[in-house]
């Protein structure tokens, strides 16, 4: 006899507790990530010089800072799979590791909102 | 609760129990290229930041980002991110079960490290070219 539950077996996940849902968002992220992140460096070297004038109205322009949105969105999402990976490798005791992976939650979603808002001040015009 | 105490358990081999293998190099170097761009979001978030503040804030920023230390910095960061890039697509390609034989791992690892160091060496060399007479 089984001390499983109906819902645990259909489940079939274990000690495990969870499934790819990981593996599969960090391989998405990381084509995100590539594409995203590849468009940002060839923008920054054809501006061909970062004085602050010519960055604003790089910034201002709708399309640039949509897409500089999402590589904020995708790149912190992946760095927060990827810091998290190691923090689970690398960290035994239970409570630090729980502490831990909620702090490399926080500090990401921290960040990417941190950048959102100053992107999107920057694009809207900054008023003084 | 439990408490730490040693148990006796078997542990599970790490690191420093495998015969060096520029393939291992290769996956631990991936990893801390990882870790290190991530500490570097905090740069980019200062950057955006900068901008969002207004020009003052925003020359306070550059002041720092062109420091020598920190043009060596983000020499070392460009190259992570090749490096981290080169070889996420190396495991992209393993995702769908091609190259894992010994003998192209290692001829992709060869490719992975000299297109990070070509990719970083050029980008610089554009950046160069394309920034001369500019002050960042």
């Amino acid at each position: 006899m089984s001390l499983r539950s109906p819902l645990g077996k259909v489940l079939g996940l274990g000690a495990a507790k969870e499934g790819v849902e990981h593996w599969w968002s960090q391989r998405v992220s990381a084509v995100g990530v590539a594409l995203l992140g590849l468009w940002f460096l060839i923008s920054l070297v054809a501006l061909g010089g970062l004085s602050y004038d010519a960055v604003l109205a790089w910034l201002g322009r709708p399309v640039n800072a949509a897409l500089l949105v999402l590589l904020i969105v995708a790149v912190t999402y992946h760095s927060k799979l990827g810091v998290q990976v190691v923090l689970e490798d690398y960290v035994s005791s239970k409570a630090a590791k729980v502490a831990c992976l909620v702090a490399n939650q926080f500090i990401h979603i921290a960040l990417a909102a941190i950048a959102i808002f100053a992107v999107l001040r920057a694009a809207f015009g900054i008023q003084a | 609760m439990q408490s730490q105490t040693p148990s006796a358990r078997p542990l599970s081999p790490h690191l420093q129990v495998y015969r060096w293998r520029y393939t291992m190099a290769l996956s631990i170097l991936h990893r801390a290229t990882g870790l290190v761009l991530s500490l570097g979001l905090v740069l980019l978030v200062a950057w955006l930041l900068g901008i969002a503040n207004g020009a003052a804030s925003y020359d306070c920023v550059m002041a720092a980002f062109t420091h020598p230390l920190m043009r060596i910095v983000f020499v070392g960061y460009s190259f992570a991110f090749f490096y981290h890039l080169a070889n996420g697509i190396r495991h992209l390609v393993w995702d769908t079960g091609r190259g894992l034989e010994r003998k192209s791992a290692r001829a992709s690892a060869r490719v992975v490290v000299v297109a990070a160091v070509v990719c970083t060496i050029l980008f610089w060399i554009v950046v160069c070219v394309r920034y001369s007479g500019s002050v960042a």
